[in-house]
């Protein structure tokens, strides 16, 4: 009996998980705002490290909490930090290039 | 334009089609064995207990060997497209970062340690804890920007390509001694497996915190 | 803790659909950003897949595809790096950070 509660609370969390990464995943490359998307990336690779358990993999959740989701998500973030300075450099140069 | 248009309702379409084709394939793949037998089989000479650990370290060695060789060659492409420019971030002001980051790298730095010295027996290893080494050195960066805590360029230089140079020195003595390339003595496999991981992890840590830096060193 | 197939085949799904999801996005989106997430997304798809056929396995657990995707994520990391020092280049060489829309014609 708590045998097969045991599988339809599993099962339950594990539709549920699914479900969050693809809602996730859709949100992210759908969405306007790159910022968001790249901090719904980390969460993804969270979410992700939690299927890899559920899929008794622990060594694999492991490496994807600490580099699909910490070193990637900062590479991503630092990467985005750069592009908007690029943009507001070249914003910069387009008004002192109009002024005379 | 109509092309666009075209191409814009075409593609959900694809993609919608292509969604289904794969789930259904996915869905009907015969269960099979895989390869759990042959690796427990072997076991017994892999010179260390976690299956994982293994499969990378002994029984794929070449694909681990490679897979550091990746990492550099993606530290030589981002340092051949460019000088290293500062990190967008500003240096934050009061005690509260500089006091957490005094206990959590050195927690950071045990953790590590720890997975590379677990990946024997249980989950964990080189790649694991070089990871978390190298968010340690990244967090360390950007809690102060302006001025970098950084190595020499020459041992920076080392440090990145000594990983791959251990483990093809180990590889290639195996050669030598009739082991086959990238093959170890069953005797000496644990330490020189834990030996080829110390050093990855400290290669790996280095080069995440390289990647994350970005352009070669100079101004 | 074995894992039952009924929940293996919610996974086997769930990693065809991000794969799709990444391929759409790759080509739908513009912002050279958003296809190196794309990219990322459809690698975390097949890895899924992947772990998915490795724990369905009869002689349980098989670790051969465990240790392909510890490989898999690390060069995901190296391709996601590369590409992003990529794409602030051509942001720099063009203001742009992303593919011209087609040929000089256009």
């Amino acid at each position: 009996m708590s045998e097969a509660i045991t599988f339809w609370l599993l099962t339950g969390f594990d539709v549920l998980l699914v479900l969050t990464l693809l809602g996730v995943a859709w949100r992210l490359l759908a969405g306007r705002d790159l910022f968001r998307s790249v901090v719904l990336f980390i969460a993804f690779g969270l979410l992700l490290s939690l299927a890899w358990v559920r899929l008794s993999a622990p060594d694999v959740a492991l490496a994807e909490a600490a580099i699909g989701a910490g070193v990637t998500g900062a590479l991503l973030l630092v990467a985005l930090g750069r592009l908007r300075r690029l943009e507001t450099r070249a914003f910069r140069r387009g008004k002192r290039g109009k002024k005379p | 334009m109509t092309r666009h248009r075209a191409a814009a309702t075409l593609m959900p379409l694809m993609s919608l089609a292509l969604a289904g084709l794969l789930v259904v394939a996915v869905l009907d793949l015969p269960p099979q064995s895989g390869l759990a037998e042959p690796v427990a089989g072997a076991m017994d000479r892999a010179g260390v207990d976690h299956p994982v650990t293994a499969v990378l370290l002994n029984f794929r060695a070449y694909d681990t060997f490679l897979e550091l060789a990746v990492l550099l060659l993606a530290v030589l492409a981002v340092w051949s497209l460019g000088r290293r420019d500062p990190i967008p971030a500003r240096p934050v002001q009061g005690p509260v970062l500089h006091g957490t980051l005094r206990h959590l790298i050195p927690v950071a730095v045990v953790t590590g340690g720890y997975l590379v010295w677990v990946g024997s027996s249980d989950s964990g290893g080189a790649f694991q804890g070089g990871a978390v080494l190298g968010a340690a050195g990244v967090m360390l960066m950007l809690s102060r920007p302006r001025e970098l805590p950084m190595l020499p360029a020459p041992l920076q230089r080392l440090g990145l390509a000594l990983g791959v140079c251990v483990f093809l020195a180990v590889g290639t003595a195996g050669l030598l001694a009739g082991h086959g390339f990238m093959g170890y003595p069953p005797d000496w496999a644990y330490p020189l497996i834990l030996g080829i991981e110390l050093v990855a992890a400290l290669s790996i840590a280095l080069t995440l915190v390289l990647l994350f830096l970005g352009g070669r060193h100079g101004h | 803790m074995a894992t039952d197939p009924v929940n293996l085949q919610i996974y086997l799904a769930c990693g065809a659909l991000l794969f799709v999801m990444g391929v759409h996005a790759l080509v739908v989106r513009r912002h050279l950003l958003l296809k190196i997430l794309a990219i990322n997304i459809m690698g975390s798809g097949i890895f899924m897949v992947l772990l998915g056929v490795a724990a369905g396995g009869e002689g349980g657990v098989d670790p051969v595809p465990h240790a392909l995707v510890i490989t898999g994520i690390v060069v995901a990391l190296s391709a996601t790096a590369v590409a992003l020092v990529l794409m602030l280049r051509v942001k720099a060489a063009t203001g742009l950070a992303r593919l011209p829309r087609s040929g000089p014609e256009d």
